[in-house]
């Protein structure tokens, strides 16, 4: 430590009452009485702090070296989304010349006659991946609540690891068993009692032919639940116990702490959970493309074949027989980046709606 | 659950030091009976016998790890939530077991209100985390919600600072209205016993001599149970006092004749600051 003035200003005096007396111990030599030395003698310092500052900042390459590199790091994927888009752009600059904005809610799609429209695509890609959500959602929320709130703690580790073993599976061996498992089912076991009961309404209108939006759907479903069923599950263990005590000695019942405190609670994480496996099911392609039926058609029925934006890319592409055509395939790319990002868009806003006041993984999202 | 009118405050009863009962209460209206509790193979309670006077601040003190909160859990079945607990001995609520086959933990847990050493009000309105237990338990019409949230409110003495924006959320306040605002949602549903486990440790003074204060006003209704650590605050607020020490009740009586002559040296000790 640096004496400097202002530390001794209130002391010379009794040193120099001690020196006056002539009584000076062995200790009290080796203090900084001498009249140079004191404090209104010393002149000010010559170097200020804050030029040391400056300089030790200056000479410290490592540290800037250190800052440039995660700077560029933190910089190359904003950059490689731009890039991205404007690579989409230049690809689909001649369809959008050519069938402007109409493009997405026109339903031809006639490589032969050069025409194109999209509309089938968006409306399979929303269909589906909402049709994932509606089975997806109660299942995963159910697995998650379960395996926080009920199961006996030996089962929990088996059933969560299991669950999330179910997102390792890679996405052709689900097309293959919804072709073989899972449509042969949906004929036989579903679909007869479906339309023995609902047939009258449009969403169940039309012929079974096995591959339908329905089969996408479930296909969609069972490879989402292990994302939001992870995601909730994390959820709701952040939940403080205080939360559930204080519902539970209110006199709630165990269902009731649920439903009216650890999950209202837990709300913001558990939509960034839904979020999560929505983009997954919006950009699922393979597993799709096997069950879905692959027909540009607009049909309310959920039966019916339909296609969806990146199944339409992953098989028509390298089979492109035109510029138009590959370019209107780049439009659906764009179009699908379009859509993915208005859906998330809208998601955080929800977020942002219900996190008001303290809810958990909300700062995480 | 039925449960008697309690008397009138004058009629709380004198002290019948002689009679049967070693505790000075005619009609208490909790009733310890050699209750002993475990978690998993360790005991954390042995044989406490002892009675609890309605309409009465009792307090519960003795240094961490004692049992205090374990047993202020046993009286609302909290304890129960925890695997590989179990018990043996009797709680009587105004004579019928709490534990009897035809006592719903939930049906009890609306009569013995609680309030946790750290505020823990749900991320909903005001309005609504005092309406809380009177929706589920369906306590009373929603049309005549208004008036039981101001009544509660108005109790818990948190009224007249909240009444223009019981919209707001009631992770806003602050930790002491928090406090307060938890009191309010345990007392809505009207519960007999209200069950105090730290409530000021997580308060600064001036939150806490509010808590106090509200505990004397609370206690013409309510029968108070207050865990606590500070010695001052049982010498405060309470009527009766409990000196718990290693899982055992030492000594249990009157506050003040505890505090100036307590009978049990470990409670001496204890009160002096000697230990714990």
């Amino acid at each position: 430590m640096r004496l400097r003035g202002g530390f001794f200003c209130a002391m010379p005096r009794c040193y120099r009452s001690v020196t006056d007396a002539e009584y000076v111990s062995d200790r009290m030599t080796t203090l900084p009485i001498h009249p140079a030395t004191t404090p209104h003698a010393v002149p000010a310092p010559a170097p200020t702090p804050q030029s040391e500052w400056r300089t030790l900042r200056g000479t410290n390459v490592g540290d800037r070296l250190y800052r440039a590199t995660l700077t560029a790091l933190a910089l190359v994927l904003p950059l490689l989304l731009v890039t991205l888009l404007a690579e989409l752009v230049v690809g689909a600059w001649p369809a959008i010349k050519r069938f402007g904005l109409p493009f997405v809610w026109t339903s031809v799609w006639d490589p032969v006659a050069g025409v194109f429209g999209a509309a089938p695509m968006i409306f399979g890609t929303l269909a589906s991946s909402l049709l994932a959500l509606l089975i997806a959602v109660p299942l995963a929320l159910g697995v998650a609540i379960y395996l926080t709130e009920f199961s006996p703690k030996w089962l929990r580790q088996p059933i969560a690891f299991l669950v999330e073993l179910l997102a390792a599976i890679p996405s052709v061996v689900y097309g293959l068993w919804g072709i073989f498992v899972l449509i042969p089912f949906l004929r036989s076991y579903v679909v007869p009692p479906l339309r023995a009961t609902l047939g009258w309404t449009p969403l169940f209108g039309g012929v079974f032919y096995g591959n339908s939006l329905l089969a996408g759907g479930i296909i969609l479903a069972i490879m989402i639940v292990p994302y939001i069923a992870a995601v909730s599950r994390e959820v709701l263990l952040a939940v403080p116990a205080s939360q559930r005590e204080a519902a539970l000695g209110m006199g709630a019942t165990r269902w009731e702490a649920v439903w009216t405190a650890v999950v209202p609670y837990g709300r913001a994480g558990l939509i960034g959970a839904v979020i999560l496996g929505l983009g997954r099911a919006l950009g699922e392609t393979m597993a799709v493309t096997m069950v879905i039926g692959n027909r540009h058609d607009i049909s309310l029925s959920v039966l019916q074949p339909a296609y969806t934006m990146a199944a339409a890319i992953a098989n028509e592409f390298s089979e492109a027989v035109s510029d138009l055509h590959l370019a209107a395939m780049f439009e659906v790319g764009l179009v699908l980046f379009v859509v993915t990002v208005i859906v998330n868009a809208c998601a955080r806003l929800l977020i942002w709606r219900v996190a008001r006041g303290t809810a958990v993984g909300s700062r995480a999202l | 659950m039925s449960v008697a009118m309690p008397p009138m405050q004058e009629e709380r009863p004198q002290a019948p030091r002689a009679a049967v009962r070693p505790t000075p209460f005619a009609t208490p209206i909790l009733d310890v009976r050699r209750y002993n509790f475990w978690y998993g193979i360790t005991q954390a309670l042995f044989d406490l016998s002892l009675t609890v006077p309605r309409q009465a601040v009792t307090a519960l003190i003795g240094p961490s790890g004692c049992g205090k909160s374990t047993f202020l859990r046993s009286i609302n079945r909290l304890n129960e939530l925890i695997p590989h607990t179990r018990h043996t001995g009797d709680i009587l609520l105004e004579g019928v077991s709490v534990f009897s086959r035809g006592t719903d933990p939930v049906a009890l847990r609306q009569v013995v209100g609680m309030v946790f050493q750290q505020p823990n009000p749900f991320p909903k309105s005001i309005f609504d985390n005092v309406a809380y237990g009177p929706r589920i338990n369906a306590l009373c019409a929603e049309r005549d919600m208004p008036e039981r949230v101001e009544r509660a409110l108005r109790r818990a003495a948190l009224w007249d600072e909240v009444k223009d924006r019981l919209q707001a959320p009631g992770t806003s306040l602050s930790g002491g209205q928090q406090q307060r605002l938890c009191i309010a949602r345990a007392l809505a549903n009207e519960p007999e016993v209200l069950l105090m486990d730290e409530p000021c440790s997580a308060l600064d003074p001036a939150a806490t001599q509010r808590i106090e204060e509200l505990m004397v006003e609370l206690k013409q209704a309510f029968s108070i149970v207050i865990v606590t650590h500070n010695m001052q605050q049982a010498s405060r607020v309470s009527d009766y006092t409990g000196f718990f020490y290693l899982g055992r009740i030492i000594e249990f009586g009157d506050t003040k004749q505890l505090f100036t002559r307590p009978s049990d040296e470990r409670t001496e000790a204890y009160i002096t600051g000697r230990f714990g």
